[in-house]
């Protein structure tokens, strides 16, 4: 048991340290980070970075040569990963295209397709977002509404989706519909791609919790997509949005935010009723419980590189990150607000401002326990898929999609 | 990266599994629990014959000179099948201390009849409901001889020697005192989980022998010996989420099985994230255990808490899946709920060991 790398392993490093180490500034401290001055700047930034590593070879890297990517195993991405996390480097607009709509391109996209859309998802001329939830259709995603109807070989698209990130600056969006709400619900549904600048989306930013606004409302109004953009078979959508459904679970990891190093360093410094907070009882207890789960997070990680390692494939350990995280950044962030009393909800623009981290994580964390699959629903995928429980049993199954109640009513 | 126990490990830890499962060890738990014996003889030989308590001791005493990694594998599987014998207490316990600071005399002395089972020996520390610190230790070793008083000695009527904590002038250290000679009076105290026998104990001017004085190798003992209770209460944990998950997926009501339920199968989710997370941890423990790393101090509070949090978790939650069946004489659930808490109980307590935790790292901080 050792935490060392093979022989390939620790070549492969030195070598992505190396280009990093001469295309990128070295992070000075682990707050320390790249952020962009706006969304468009970041935008900017992200795309000539994107191209830089595009041209090194080092995009996509577990993608196929042909389509820009690198044919990397699974264990040098992990690398990577570990390496690129040490230097400052724009991040954060190419992740669904790259991640989600990528992987449903090659194994669904004609050749021709494949060969005009994906080398500029790898680099980063084209983004790309994905078009699944909508009001009425959340955890029960395949209870999605928007309609699709075929008059010779184009489609009519008519509806509304939600929680489309990025979607006013992408140029391609995945995209599944309903074509047959006469059949049961994962039956009628009807997988595209569809450009973003086709008349009649219209794209409506929602307002976040915290006054920020990453995610959008994007309704469709008579939109026509050519059947060639169709992706599987007519009603087959349900079993392509799996693909991009599981790559989300295992995409949204570790939630970002105050984690145990703030919390105890501010438990350090920060007095509590006379005295250091870190010297109150139920601090250190509170602590130790974050720790904890700190730490199984991180070995766990550590064991499904071990696996990939021997080029086996990774256990289901991955599936409770999200879960733990989310509600240990909850926790935090209240603890961190707490300690710092009244002040701690004093809103301020202020740099480096202590409750400020706290506050990010507080709403933060309320939305990260709901994107990309809620608590209830990572739950459910452990009991079903890594304990092999049964489903629940389902009030709407085998009736026609157009007669269940959904959404509120 | 090679964070995993090797082939080889993983067979060993095969091998012990279906040993305890063909010896019905369970079964055996319960004997103990409901009989007169303070533990089980057959199996304990059976367990010595197998070299499970020779595998740390190195071949010049006696053992088998594998590592603390083998140790940690059938640690996992003795918790898992709830094996009623004095391994802990002899092995992660008392073999430890004479292991780490005995004389080579206590060694040669010692070694070769704990590593073939024909020795048993047991840790005495508690002293009463307070937790043992290097101030409110009150059992003495002066000119030879050991007075005072310890409690909940787990296999302390049965131990052919003790490892005493007691105070020698200004310093606390560990000592050793043979269970059979004078001076030293053993009574049996009844406890929650009856499958471990437990004895309070007397010392009036017992024949004692110094092993390397110093509160840190109490400190030390506890820490390498938390790793293996670790995995010991990691293997009871994954035992209450597995009977649990098998008792919902065979129970039906309201027409259907309750495996089908959200609320058990999120019950059964949550045991299951406990496990993984204190089954990381305790990798991270036997790591650190078979290393020698200076982080030892970290990481055996952090498997500690993480393995005793999954153990509460699955045992109490189990009772819970089965509902009244549960609360029975007649299921096996309330003899992990026992065992979880004799486990908890045993090395200190999880409000001790976050305390701990967080002063390790207090400490490494400070460097």
């Amino acid at each position: 048991m050792d935490f060392n790398d093979t022989q390939e392993e620790a070549k492969f490093r030195k070598e992505a340290y190396e280009w990093l180490k001469a295309n990128a500034p070295l992070k000075e401290g682990p707050k320390d980070g790249w952020r962009a001055a706006s969304e468009e700047e970041g935008l900017k930034e992200v795309k000539v970075w994107q191209k830089k590593l595009h041209e090194d070879g080092w995009a996509c890297m577990h993608w196929p040569k042909a389509y820009g990517g690198r044919e990397s195993t699974p264990i040098e991405r992990v690398i990577w990963g570990q390496e690129v996390s040490k230097f400052k480097v724009p991040g954060g607009y190419l992740e669904i295209g790259q991640g989600m709509a990528g992987p449903v391109m090659m194994m669904y996209a004609t050749e021709e397709q494949k060969e005009r859309y994906l080398p500029p998802l790898a680099t980063g001329e084209e983004i790309w977002c994905q078009l699944f939830s909508e009001p009425a259709a959340g955890s029960d995603v395949a209870g999605i509404k928007t309609k699709a109807e075929l008059d010779g070989d184009t489609w009519t698209i008519n509806g509304q989706k939600v929680w489309t990130s990025g979607a006013h600056f992408s140029d391609y969006g995945i995209l599944v519909t309903r074509s047959d709400p006469s059949a049961p619900k994962h039956k009628g549904l009807t997988f595209f791609f569809v450009d973003m600048k086709s008349p009649g989306i219209e794209v409506k930013p929602i307002k976040q919790i915290s006054g920020g606004a990453n995610f959008n409302e994007v309704y469709f109004t008579d939109v026509k997509i050519p059947d060639s953009q169709r992706l599987g078979a007519v009603g087959d959508g349900w079993k392509v949005s799996l693909t991009t459904l599981m790559n989300e679970r295992l995409a949204v990891g570790d939630a970002s935010g105050p984690d145990f190093e703030e919390a105890f360093s501010l438990a350090r410094g920060q007095d509590l009723n006379g005295k250091l907070a870190i010297e109150n009882d139920a601090v250190r207890e509170k602590l130790a419980d974050w720790y904890c789960q700190q730490s199984g997070l991180k070995f766990a990680k550590y064991r499904n590189i071990s696996a990939l390692s021997r080029g086996e494939t990774p256990g289901p350990q991955s599936s409770i990150t999200k879960i733990v995280s989310g509600n240990k950044l909850q926790e935090v962030a209240n603890f961190g607000l707490d300690i710092l009393d009244s002040a701690g909800i004093i809103r301020t623009d202020e740099e480096g401002a202590e409750q400020s981290m706290y506050q990010y994580g507080f709403y933060g964390a309320a939305g990260i326990r709901i994107a990309g699959g809620t608590d209830e629903i990572l739950k459910n995928i452990i009991s079903e898929q890594v304990l092999g429980m049964p489903q629940d049993m389902r009030a709407d199954k085998g009736i026609p999609f157009n007669e269940i109640p959904s959404g509120n009513k | 990266m090679n964070f995993e126990f090797s082939a080889d490990q993983m067979q060993l830890k095969d091998i012990a599994r279906k040993f305890l499962e063909k010896e019905e060890t369970v079964r055996r738990a319960r004997n103990i629990l409901e009989g007169e014996e303070s533990y089980d003889k057959d199996l304990w030989s059976q367990v010595a014959e197998m070299g499970f308590t020779a595998t740390a001791i190195p071949e010049e005493y006696g053992g088998l000179g594998l590592g603390y990694l083998e140790l940690c594998v059938i640690a996992e599987e003795l918790g898992r099948s709830l094996a009623p014998t004095p391994f802990s207490s002899s092995v992660y316990l008392a073999t430890e201390s004479i292991l780490q600071f005995g004389s080579d005399s206590l060694k040669q002395a010692n070694l070769p009849s704990l590593a073939s089972g024909e020795k048993i020996g047991a840790f005495a520390h508690a002293e009463s409901t307070t937790s043992p610190t290097e101030k409110n230790i009150t059992c003495e070793f002066k000119d030879g001889s050991l007075s005072g008083s310890k409690i909940a000695v787990t296999d302390g009527d049965v131990a052919d020697f003790f490892i005493v904590s007691a105070k020698s002038g200004a310093e606390v250290g560990l000592f050793l005192v043979e269970s059979s000679i004078d001076g030293v009076e053993i009574t049996s105290q009844p406890t929650l989980d009856p499958s471990r026998s437990h004895a309070a104990i007397t010392f009036k001017n017992a024949k004692a022998e110094a092993l390397d004085s110093g509160w840190s190798n109490i400190t030390t003992l506890l820490d390498r010996a938390a790793v293996l209770f670790s995995f010991e209460q990691l293997g009871g944990a994954e035992a209450c989420m597995d009977m649990a998950k098998e008792y919902a997926m065979g129970r039906y009501a309201f027409g259907r099985s309750i495996a089908s339920f959200q609320a058990i199968k999120h019950k059964l989710a949550d045991m299951y994230i406990a496990v993984e997370l204190a089954r990381s941890n305790c990798y991270y423990g036997a790591w650190a255990l078979s290393t020698d790393a200076p982080e030892l101090p970290t990481a055996a509070a952090t498997c500690r808490v993480s393995a005793s949090q999954a153990y509460h978790e699955c045992s109490k939650e189990n009772i819970q899946t089965h509902g009244g069946m549960g609360f029975t004489w007649e299921f096996d659930c309330h003899l992990y709920y026992r065992r979880c808490r004799q486990l908890a109980a045993n090395i200190g307590s999880q409000s001790i060991w976050k305390d701990k935790l967080i002063s390790s790292l207090e400490r490494a901080n400070q460097i």
